[in-house]
């Protein structure tokens, strides 16, 4: 292959004169972890209310909530992403349009806020399995004890489906720093634009798309890790789980 | 029987040998496959687009058609086949790194640091970095977009004028960044942006393009002395690159360039039927009268 290879690269000057192109890269991990985060405590509050309303027994919040989950998991993550950021400011009334529009930092929020409801239809699902894992006598001791609905989910239902789904919901959070990726579609400068950025000023794709592979994965293995360390933290002795 | 197979592939293999002794590289290549692999883009409109058929047309497509045609006299081909790979701005570079295309007919700037990796044949066009916004917001000057909000595509020469420009007149502008030109000039188009700055004449394209062409206006000013386009060609490889500037500069120098020039950026062209109405300029004239592969703005 007739490639200049040139690993110095990332300490050289970019051209944005901001700093060294590994400065660039690093403002781009910056927005990777902020996107991801805000998206992830998106996806886990509102997928953990949807997904416990779906095991409820009461037809309409349950056809409600599944009609939210297929909406968001069954349109692409790139659509929804220009949907919320070309269309929503037009459909809106005028003035709240241009708010939206004026927004500093839009790029961020829209893409934090979409990926989040995107990444909660996944959630919602995984919580609901996790509920719907547990033996029905579980439900039926909390009746027997006199408990509320809310009191059996909060002190014996949700704890252990929790605990069941952990392996999962670390999944969806690698899937949620994944696809901050996309928000680079409606402008947010996070990791993978910087890298194409690099790319274009510098012409050297393979060294820029390493560095963007390595900062991933390192994240990643970071995010499995913590989370399998919150997993033996919450291991309740004697109590095996999904065995 | 061994050794008859063996006196039939060497007498196969020889005049192969023999005429092949001087060809290296890409030319090499060529001749043995007898196909050239031209690399186009699927919406830089004049330079390389598709039309209605999905075919790759454009002003940079004639430009590279008669280079194809140049290199299959040099080669003796009685034929020569043209395979087209549609590229992005992302997969152009690996792909003429590792062969799959020889020739990157598009619109990308020819600078110093891109040389570091790849090659340019002689300039086909010069732009200038400049602003698109709508006619309404009465812009035509750089101190026009003080406190504004203005976006450029990501990883654009572009981008980092307007970066400058913002920093050295202390404008305080607000830089958004877009995925690709399409994405800039959509947020112009839906006001979250107040201009796009752009090479000049890809914004007259987007904006000839638009649903209302009468509602933009080009900005007087430009950001930067005109840069140059040019057909992207492997590094280091003298022989194609001497058959290349030769076709090119041939062709730049007869009359057929101002048809061709005409044909693109002064009569109305597919898909729509729209003229860009892009004289060509004083700068471009000396560079088509005097051929060269020169990166420095300032040599034009």
């Amino acid at each position: 292959m007739n490639y200049h290879w040139n690993w110095g690269i990332f300490w050289e000057m970019s051209p944005e004169g901001t700093g060294t192109y590994f400065d660039m890269l690093l403002a781009g991990l910056w927005w990777t972890l902020a996107t991801s985060a805000l998206a992830w405590i998106i996806a886990f509050s509102v997928g953990s209310v949807v997904g416990v309303l779906r095991t409820l027994r009461s037809g309409w919040v349950v056809m409600a909530c599944n009609a939210y989950v297929e909406l968001f998991r069954n349109i692409p993550i790139l659509v929804q992403l220009f949907l919320w950021y070309f269309v929503l400011p037009e459909v809106l009334p005028a003035e709240m349009g241009r708010w939206l529009k004026t927004m500093p930092n839009a790029a961020f929020w829209t893409g934090s806020i979409g990926i989040g409801l995107f990444m909660s239809a996944r959630v919602a699902e995984q919580v609901k399995a996790g509920l719907q894992a547990l033996p029905r006598g579980q439900w039926m001791a909390g009746t027997a004890l006199g408990l509320t609905t809310a009191q059996t989910y909060r002190y014996i239902l949700l704890p252990t489906a929790f605990r069941i789904i952990l392996p999962p919901l670390t999944s969806e959070m690698l899937n949620t720093v994944k696809n901050s990726s996309v928000a680079l579609t409606i402008g947010l400068m996070e990791l993978t634009a910087q890298t194409r950025a690099m790319q274009e000023f510098s012409f050297q794709v393979f060294e820029a798309f390493t560095a963007a592979t390595i900062l991933y994965l390192i994240v990643n293995a970071v995010v499995t890790l913590a989370m399998r360390w919150v997993e033996k933290m919450a291991a309740v002795p004697g109590y095996t789980t999904g065995h | 029987m061994k050794r008859l197979c063996l006196i039939a592939v060497t007498a196969l293999l020889l005049p192969g040998l023999a005429s092949a002794e001087e060809l290296t590289g890409t030319l090499k290549k060529i001749k043995e496959s007898g196909t050239i692999s031209i690399g186009n883009r699927e919406s830089s409109v004049p330079f390389s687009y598709l039309d209605d058929a999905g075919k790759p047309i454009g002003f940079a497509m004639d430009i590279c058609a008669a280079v194809a045609d140049a290199v299959k006299a040099k080669l003796g081909l009685e034929k020569l086949d043209v395979k087209y790979t549609a590229v992005t701005s992302s997969t152009r570079i690996p792909l003429i790194a590792n062969g799959t295309i020889d020739l990157e007919c598009g619109s990308t700037t020819n600078n110093a640091e891109r040389q570091k990796q790849v090659s340019f044949t002689n300039t086909h066009y010069l732009t200038a970095s400049a602003f698109v916004s709508k006619k309404a917001n009465n812009l035509t000057k750089i101190d026009d977009l003080k406190g504004k909000t203005v976006v450029s595509t990501a990883g654009t020469t572009n981008m980092k004028q307007l970066v400058e420009a913002n920093a050295a007149r202390n404008l305080g502008i607000n830089v958004l960044s877009a995925k690709d030109h399409a994405a800039a000039f959509l947020m112009v188009e839906t006001d979250r942006a107040d201009a796009f700055v752009m090479d000049d004449v890809l914004l007259a394209s987007l904006a000839a393009s638009s649903k209302d062409p009468a509602a933009y206006q080009l900005s007087t000013e430009a950001f930067s002395k005109p840069e140059p386009y040019g057909i992207m060609i492997p590094k280091d490889d003298p022989a194609f690159k001497a058959v290349v500037d030769q076709a090119t500069a041939d062709l730049y120098k007869s009359p057929k360039m101002t048809d061709l020039y005409n044909k693109w950026f002064l009569s109305p062209i597919p898909p729509k039927n729209l003229n860009l109405n892009v004289p060509m300029s004083a700068a471009l004239k000396k560079a088509f009268a005097n051929p060269t592969d020169s990166p420095d703005p300032a040599a034009y």
